[in-house]
């Protein structure tokens, strides 16, 4: 017996855009789940669907057993923050936290102390009769997220919450939002497309590519063990080759265009390489080794980035800022350990 | 330069252009309507208000002010009956015919009111289609449907008229109004019905209420359509007006109606631009192409297919009626048999002097002298529109600006045979004499149009901010090709919109026409009255022969302004 949602197989298309395309995940009560992916992935129209704002073409989304299909939105009792907020203009802060209150019938005093209560969470407890339009982005968050939790949702949608905000404003306010969400034990799905928003606040992180689900897990296995060559892209990983497991001179490894490595792999046939920039070294101690030409050098705070042209591909490697670091135009040698710096996806092809 | 002196100087040339726009009205609408004070107030033997007090002791006339109340808030009840759920179909779903319908939907508003009369009396009146259809299915003597001389016929007109007034005003709005608006109204907990009443009407207020507004001050001070559709059983202030003016020659009355009216729709008129300033109150509004859906559910289907029939039908109906009818014989004509069937008789006759008169002028002529008037118009109106648009646009939030918008607006609110009574009483005698001139009826045009000109030029003369022009000189043009390049496309389109608007306004126009016309050189609209006022098939078909013409005219400017109209959201 599932709980929480489950969504199965949805798909939506708009004329002849696919928006989703067979999209299936789960989400358990009180887990903090994120939609990530690139923009124009369905993730969006996946809220949507859910909050029943939108009717999908084929597939079934269940709350606790029960198919919503046939569920109106109003009656499925659920939040959904937008992405700008969509505060109701011609009502003040208070009467917008209200709004989600009175439509359950619960009498005033109820709601004037919910309202009190909720706006107190998200650190506005004196704006009650302001007007809306005077507020500033991150206050109108605020607000929004003050309504969307005011009515105790069974499930909370949050569509780029964050996104119209200002970076500083926005570390912020992902600390809050993650307090809020856990102190009240809150089911949630974010739908971001920024991976340290997601990986920051959700206990599961579901990558999302054109209307598919590509990968599921915690942010750590979702970083640490990419499933496909589009999730290591879309973490911003640069390293990927094309490679074939075989058997050289007695010993299991992978053939790249860059050298033969030796590494265990349950995989066979084709996959995608990921050499990972931060398991590299310049001393020259390890199995692997790649020599190249130094492109550009480019400092990162607590690391510096090499691009090194290796066999004519352009390759990036991370190393603490405190190394000792070779100069643009310099010939170097790169040696890893093939085990902890390759990481092998059953992929067709890496090509971009 | 100091903020100080910078302004002065704005002031200083808001003032030259405010000059001829100012003088203009001072001549042409406050003196007339001054005269009309005196003329009220001034003669009787009792001194002021004799006037007044007749209108007070007379039930009669309270009648009529009664009717004239209670028809217009009918009439705005219905078309917001039939406005509203058109604007939400146009509003926020997308279908193939939308296009048409928004353009169909344009054509009633710059219809001469003669014209619609006219329509409305070929499809639904004695001698009309519907009738003669009945009459000949089921074998009858006389026509089964009464409809020309009843409220109904009056109501219909009016909904006619103005349904496109609310699918604008509101639909516009309700195009560009957020949808999460609404989603996020139904994500907590609010159904359909609560999402209405509690999101979407609130936001939409301003918007129904200026339509609504706009939409009584057009039926109250409404002219034509009751003249013709109403027959002598109904009178308004403004046909009692035009009464007492042409029928009884009893000025003094005459003019306390019209302040009596001019008080009522100036009143109407401040609280319309209190509520249009409203409208700017802070919505993020979205573009129209992200609020809109398609028709995918079945309810929905239907609810657009019966809202688009009724459109349809409403709009095209009576329009499409008079222009077959014109082409189209229905019974003999003096005394000789002819066979029912197609004809250009009608129009044949407009070239022919029938009864050979030396004064009497051949319908024809009153195209060339109603073409002439209008390009007299064309030519007023901008010259006065153009100065107070820019005034306007160069710094609409200045003190003088501010109080003088609304003057600008005035003419919007005063009916035009008051307009036409007053250029009786002031400008037949000196130090204005202009009874003889030609340039009456272009100055009286010139008035009611003003209004629009302005509007429709202001937009887009604000459109052309310095940063445009500072751009293209950065980017490498002459100040020649600044003017051709920047200035030109964008106010060019707004001079020929505010020109279509003067043109069609001045064709169609019949309330100070119907006063000011001499009788050598009657315009278009005031010839289909003299036709449909008269009895014989022949007269009939030729009101509405000369009803299309003026219809294919007046509906070939409207689809040129729907051509070029600039901004999404008009100020109208």
């Amino acid at each position: 017996m599932p709980t929480g949602l489950v969504v199965d197989q949805l798909v939506k298309s708009f004329g002849a855009v696919q928006a989703v395309d067979g999209a299936s995940f789960e989400v358990e009560r009180g887990e903090i789940v994120a939609l990530l992916g690139p923009s124009g992935c369905g993730k969006s129209t996946i809220l949507a669907m859910i909050a029943g704002l939108e009717r999908p073409d084929q597939g079934q989304i269940t709350w606790e057993g029960q198919p919503l299909a046939h569920v109106p939105p109003h009656q499925r009792g659920f939040g959904l923050m937008f992405q700008d907020f969509a505060l109701f203009p011609h009502l003040d802060v208070y009467d917008n936290v209200a709004f989600g209150l009175h439509m359950a019938g619960l009498p005033p005093e109820t709601v004037r102390s919910r309202v009190k209560e909720v706006l107190e969470w998200v650190g506005l407890p004196d704006f009650l009769r302001r007007d809306v339009n005077t507020l500033s982005g991150g206050e109108q968050q605020r607000v929004a997220l003050a309504r969307s939790l005011a009515p105790h949702p069974s499930l909370l949608m949050l569509d780029e919450p964050l996104g119209a905000l200002d970076r500083s404003l926005r570390e912020r306010l992902i600390q809050d939002l993650g307090g809020i969400l856990r102190a009240t034990n809150q089911t949630a799905i974010y739908v971001t497309h920024d991976q340290e928003e997601a990986f920051a606040l959700a206990d599961r992180v579901i990558v999302m590519n054109a209307g598919r689900v590509e990968q599921s897990g915690t942010p750590q296995e979702i970083y640490l063990r990419p499933a496909t060559p589009f999730v290591a892209r879309f973490l911003g990983f640069m390293n990927l080759l094309e490679g074939e497991v075989r058997v050289e001179n007695g010993q299991p490894g992978v053939k790249t265009p860059l050298g033969f490595w030796p590494v265990k792999s349950p995989a066979s046939g084709a996959v995608s390489v990921l050499l990972r920039p931060e398991q590299v070294n310049l001393e020259g101690n390890g199995l692997g080794s790649l020599r190249g030409k130094v492109l550009q050098r480019s400092f990162r705070g607590s690391t510096c980035q090499i691009d090194v042209n290796i066999e004519g591909m352009r390759l990036r490697f991370e190393f603490p800022s405190d190394a000792a670091l070779p100069r643009v135009g310099q010939e170097i040698r790169l040696s890893f350990d093939p085990h902890r710096a390759l990481h092998l996806m059953i992929a067709p092809s890496v090509q971009a | 330069m100091s903020r100080n002196q910078k302004s002065t100087i704005v002031n200083q040339k808001s003032v030259l252009l405010w000059l001829a726009p100012l003088v203009f009205l001072a001549l042409f609408y406050f003196y007339p309507l001054g005269s009309i004070f005196q003329v009220s107030f001034g003669r009787g033997e009792n001194g002021a208000a004799t006037a007044f007090q007749d209108i007070a002791s007379s039930p009669a006339l309270w009648n009529v002010l009664w009717f004239t109340i209670w028809q217009a808030a009918l009439s705005t009840l219905l078309t917001l009956a039939v406005g509203l759920p058109g604007a939400y179909l146009l509003a926020r779903y997308d279908f193939r015919a939308k296009p048409l319908v928004q353009a169909l939907a344009g054509i009633p508003f710059v219809m001469p009111t003669l014209v619609v009369a006219a329509g409305f009396n070929a499809l639904l009146g004695p001698r009309g289609w519907v009738n003669g259809a009945l009459m000949s299915l089921l074998g009858l003597e006389s026509a089964p449907i009464r409809f020309v001389n009843t409220l109904g016929a009056i109501l219909v007109a009016h909904v006619f008229y103005n349904t496109t007034i609310v699918l604008r005003m509101v639909g516009d709005f309700w195009s560009h109004l957020d949808l999460r608006l609404e989603q996020a109204a139904r994500t907590l907990g609010a159904n359909p019905w609560q999402t209405l009443r509690r999101v979407t009407l609130p936001l939409l207020l301003p918007s129904i209420s200026a339509a609504a507004l706009l939409v009584f001050i057009f039926d109250f001070t409404s002219f034509g359509v009751i003249l013709v559709l109403g027959g002598p059983r109904y009178a308004t202030l403004e046909v009692e007006i035009y009464n007492q003016t042409t029928g009884l020659f009893n000025l003094p009355l005459a003019a306390a109606l019209a302040i009596l009216q001019l008080g009522c729709t100036l009143g109407l008129t401040v609280i319309y631009t209190r509520l249009a300033d409203r409208l700017a109150r802070p919505l993020s509004l979205r573009p129209a192409r992200s609020t809109q859906r398609r028709l995918i559910t079945w309810p929905r289907r239907v609810f657009a297919v019966v809202m688009l029939s009724l459109l349809f039908g409403l709009l095209t109906a009576p329009l499409v009626a008079l222009a077959a009818r014109s082409f189209t014989r229905l019974e003999s004509e003096r005394g000789q048999p002819t066979a029912p069937g197609l004809t250009l008789d009608f129009y044949r006759e407009l070239g022919v002097n029938r009864r050979g008169s030396l004064f009497y002028v051949p319908p024809v002529t009153s195209v060339a002298v109603s073409l002439g008037y209008a390009a007299a118009t064309v030519a007023l109106s901008l010259a006065m529109g153009l100065p107070a648009a820019w005034a306007l646009a160069r710094d609409g939030g200045s003190k003088l600006n501010r109080a003088l918008d609304p003057v600008l607006m005035l003419p919007l609110g005063t009916s035009a045979v008051t307009l036409g009574l007053g250029f009786i009483v002031a400008l037949d005698a000196p130090p204005l004499d202009l009874r003889a001139s030609p340039l009456l009826i272009p100055l009286a045009h010139t008035l009611v149009a003003f209004p629009f000109v302005v509007r429709s030029l202001t937009p887009s003369l604000r459109a052309i901010r310095p940063r445009l022009r500072q751009a293209a000189a950065i980017l490498g043009a002459t100040p020649m090709q600044v003017l051709r390049q920047v200035d030109l496309p964008l106010v060019g389109r707004a001079l020929l919109v505010a020109a279509t608007f003067a043109f069609t306004i001045s064709m169609g126009e019949f309330g100070a026409t119907a006063l000011l016309a001499r009788p050598e050189y009657p315009t278009v609209p005031v010839v289909i009255y003299r036709y449909l006022s008269q009895p014989g098939a022949l007269n009939y078909g030729q009101a509405l022969a000369l009803s299309t013409l003026l219809m294919v005219i007046t509906g070939g400017g409207m689809l040129a302004i729907e051509r070029l109209r600039i901004a999404e959201v008009g100020e109208f």
